[in-house]
């Protein structure tokens, strides 16, 4: 007996001590030697305690698909003028559908020799179209499509990596989840909006030869000239900075995009004092930058960013080196973030926000000082309870309850499991909670002493009576958190986390240390009466 | 010290038939609430939308926000105070589209036309898209059904498919009345929330376990004795726990409710209502349950 005394003793206390290294850095974070905060870290909060931003973006991966098939389109038009097949046009019908528009079923059929020689993955369906016309109907597998946008996804999540990373928050988190979705969590961050800005950007840079001879009144009635498009060039006011669009015709072929840049910087303008961004293409890029500015001098050059030209500037002569630079009255902040998406990469299709929730930093700290005000205030009423209700062993109750607090904290810590607001909640709720296996026990114990029973066997009893319903009671509480930690989210996970973890500390402190106590106190002494 | 005396023997079993035109009663009176107010009343989480918190350096009152935000065209937002002091407010908006994605700088600019600048300041902004909203609604719906089925599962392993059942109506009783609770106080139901839901299923069964742990003791200790007399004991017994146990936790719900802060304020409520309707249903639902399936087999095998 006094073995297991000895033994149940040291363990508790390796317990306490243990905890105390791990409390320790939370509480006192300047003053410890660098080897214990490596040892242990800090409670982590959520980012509704210390303030940031939790993003979800929705991948577009549809438009992944679309852009996919306009690539192909693209070469399929090259390869069938290059064998001289007659064809009348190549389109993209319902997202994932490529139809090649023919005369006669001789054409057609060099077009399916074609297309099982250059893209054998694509299923092919014959029809016979309005006007006479043959359409030759291919479609991407649904294993393709599935691969297409899975690609995307991770390419997204790539670029978004690489943009959060040059935004420069400490310890961000990206996370791929179901649906195409990508979690995005930014502790901390000072400018919201800008966060914003730059992560939602597409940045997809295109350069596009603008045609001069299109009519501008037509196309903005709807009359365009085929092969164009119509796109607006964004003007800055410079002495009032307000902004205005002109509408630009432009050729739909984009002659180059930003995957071929090498690097993008900004650089300050002499002339009007401002910032521009200059680009550097990589060694394919330059090379055909020089081919279409000789093929192109005299005309426009739209440089053109999510569909909206930045500038049109007239190629003067054949440029070589491989650099060009985008100007549009930007602000300094605006041309930094600029040359940061374009060195981070364009997405691969466009991303929507489907939810943001960003915490300021003041009502983090206020829910802090909130949080641990409950957690006192409930900690004494309980106190204050139980002792009045049972005495003496109300008092081992509380030991039992303030050794809980700590446990809790220490698994906190050392699980680096992240503490929320509703976690908070979950600290105050298992306070409460929390001395019920000691209700339980002592109201047993009572009982029994009532029939007459000496202490030490009335406390036997109570102890060994109550430890089943007091297991029952507590893992169904603790299936409930378990299922919460499944389905729930950011937040509410952290008050599942806090819950289970209330849960397993108090199953030992109450049972365990509390037997503890009652056995010092009884052991060697004649006890006649419990205090209880 | 002592509440309830030893030997204690209130009729509970015999209020039985009160007590279930108490329990109709109120469920009645949160579903017909949520049949008026057309379904429960979904905070953005679950609907959808933004939600601005403003905090003011001085007080001030929701229609003069109200009216300072008129020019902006945010369709029809609801200004509501928040927390204790006349100096924070939230404002909803229920559209969520890319339009709004400057929505909180919108908001700040705004707002300094009417107060002065520096008095404006956006403590939080939360935006939810409805994809995401139904989502987190499934998911919420599908948590507390799962709980619920490993609880029948779990309760039926250790006790009896009977008790299980007592259980889970037990269970459903609370989460109804205070769904109708917070229907008929027009809260709003928010992720933590269903947090909530899933305490008050833990807590409610909790307590409702400890009960029927003490009837299935009491079974094999006078199994001449008739099944609904041994209810009753037990759970006279049992008061005493029960009565402590609540009353510690009301009173941290209560520290929660009062100093918890607006964010945590609609959580300590759903506890508050939910822990003192789970102590009532573990006594006054659960357990009559056992004595009614008793009475319907017997009935049977006769």
């Amino acid at each position: 007996m006094s073995k297991s005394l000895k033994f149940r003793s040291v363990l508790v206390l390796l317990c306490l001590l243990l905890s105390v290294f791990a409390i320790a850095p939370t509480l006192l974070r300047n003053s410890l030697p660098q080897w214990w905060l490596d040892a242990f870290d800090p409670i982590h909060l959520g980012l509704d305690l210390q303030g940031g931003m939790h993003l979800v973006l929705g991948v577009d991966v549809d438009k992944a698909v679309e852009s996919r098939i306009d690539t192909i389109i693209d070469q399929i038009e090259a390869q069938l003028r290059e064998k001289d097949i007659v064809f009348k046009r190549v389109e993209r019908r319902q997202g994932d559908r490529l139809v090649v528009l023919v005369y006669d079923k001789a054409e057609g059929a060099k077009v399916d020799a074609l297309m099982a020689d250059e893209f054998p993955s694509m299923e092919g369906e014959t029809f016979t179209g309005s006007g006479g016309y043959i359409e030759k109907n291919y479609r991407l597998s649904d294993k393709e499509i599935e691969n297409i946008k899975d690609y995307a996804v991770r390419q997204a999540l790539e670029t978004l990596r690489n943009r959060v990373d040059q935004f420069g928050v400490s310890e961000p988190t990206l996370q791929r989840q179901s649906d195409n979705r990508i979690l995005i969590q930014l502790p901390g961050v000072e400018d919201p909006e800008r966060a914003i800005s730059l992560l939602g950007k597409t940045a997809r840079l295109e350069f596009k030869i603008v045609d001069e001879n299109a009519n501008i009144q037509d196309a903005l009635a709807g009359k365009l000239p085929p092969g164009t498009q119509l796109l607006y060039e964004r003007n800055v006011n410079r002495k009032t900075g307000s902004e205005s669009e002109t509408p630009l015709v432009v050729k739909d072929k984009t002659v180059l995009t930003g995957d071929l840049l090498a690097d993008a910087n900004v650089r300050i303008d002499t002339r009007f004092n401002e910032p521009y961004v200059a680009i550097e293409f990589n060694s394919v890029g330059a090379k055909r930058f020089d081919q279409i500015t000789a093929a192109n001098v005299g005309k426009r050059m739209a440089i053109v960013l999510d569909d909206t030209v930045y500038s049109a500037p007239v190629i003067r002569e054949r440029i070589s080196g491989g650099s060009a630079q985008i100007s549009g009255a930007f602000t300094s902040q605006e041309a930094t973030d600029l040359a940061i998406v374009l060195r981070a990469g364009s997405l691969p299709a466009p991303v929507k926000i489907l939810e943001n929730r960003t915490v300021g930093p003041s009502l983090g700290q206020d829910s802090i000082d909130r949080g641990i005000r409950s957690i006192w205030v409930g900690a004494v009423l309980v106190i204050l309870a139980m002792i009045i209700y049972y005495q003496m062993s109300g008092v081992v109750a509380v030991i039992a309850l303030s050794l809980n607090l700590v446990f809790i904290a220490a698994m906190l810590a050392m699980f680096g499991a992240t503490l929320t607001l509703p976690g908070l909640a979950g600290i105050v709720l298992t306070i409460g909670m929390a001395v019920d296996a000691n209700v339980l026990i002592f109201e047993r114990v009572r009982e029994e002493v009532r029939l007459g029973r000496a202490p030490k066997l009335a406390l036997d009893s109570g102890y060994s009576k109550a430890f089943l319903t007091i297991i029952d009671a507590n893992l169904t509480t603790l299936l409930a958190a378990l299922v919460l930690f499944q389905f729930g989210t950011g937040p509410v996970r952290g008050f599942a986390v806090t819950l289970s973890i209330g849960i397993i500390a108090s199953l030992f402190t109450a049972i365990f240390v509390s037997r503890l106590i009652f056995d010092f106190y009884l052991k060697g002494r004649d006890i006649k009466r419990l205090s209880i | 010290m002592q509440l309830i005396k030893p030997n204690t023997n209130i009729d509970f079993v015999g209020k039985r038939k009160l007590a279930f035109f108490v329990s109709i009663a109120l469920i009645l009176i949160g579903i017909a609430s949520l049949i008026v107010k057309g379904g429960p009343n979904y905070g953005i989480d679950f609907a959808g939308g933004t939600l601005v918190q403003v905090k003011f350096t001085e007080p001030t009152d929701a229609a003069t926000i109200k009216g300072a935000l008129k020019d902006l065209d945010l369709g029809n937002p609801v200004v509501q105070s928040f927390g204790e002091d006349q100096n924070e407010f939230l404002i909803r908006v229920e559209r969520t589209t890319g339009e709004l994605q400057g929505l909180s700088t919108q908001i700040q600019s705004t707002l300094e036309k009417t107060f002065k600048k520096g008095q404006v300041d956006i403590r939080r902004v939360e935006m939810v898209g409805p994809q995401v909203g139904k989502d987190l609604r499934s998911k919420g719906l599908k948590a507390i059904f799962y709980a619920m089925l490993g609880i029948l599962v779990y309760v039926s392993w250790r006790f009896e498919f009977r008790f299980a059942v007592g259980a889970i109506v037990a269970l459903m009783h609370d989460v109804i009345i205070t769904l109708g609770a917070f229907s008929v106080f027009n809260k709003e139901i928010d992720l933590p929330i269903i947090a909530a839901f899933l305490a008050i299923i833990g807590y409610s069964l909790n307590d409702t376990i400890i009960v029927y742990d003490r009837i299935r003791e009491n079974l094999g200790k006078h199994n001449k004795e008739d099944f609904s007399f041994i209810v009753n004991r037990s759970v006279n017994e049992t008061l005493s726990r029960t009565l402590l146990t609540s009353g510690t936790t009301l009173l941290v719900i209560l520290a929660l409710f009062i100093l918890g802060g607006g964010v945590i304020h609609n959580f300590a409520f759903a506890m508050l209502v939910g822990v003192v309707i789970g102590t009532y249903s573990s006594i006054f639902v659960a357990s009559p349950i056992l004595i009614l399936w008793q009475k319907k087999s017997k009935a049977r095998t006769s």
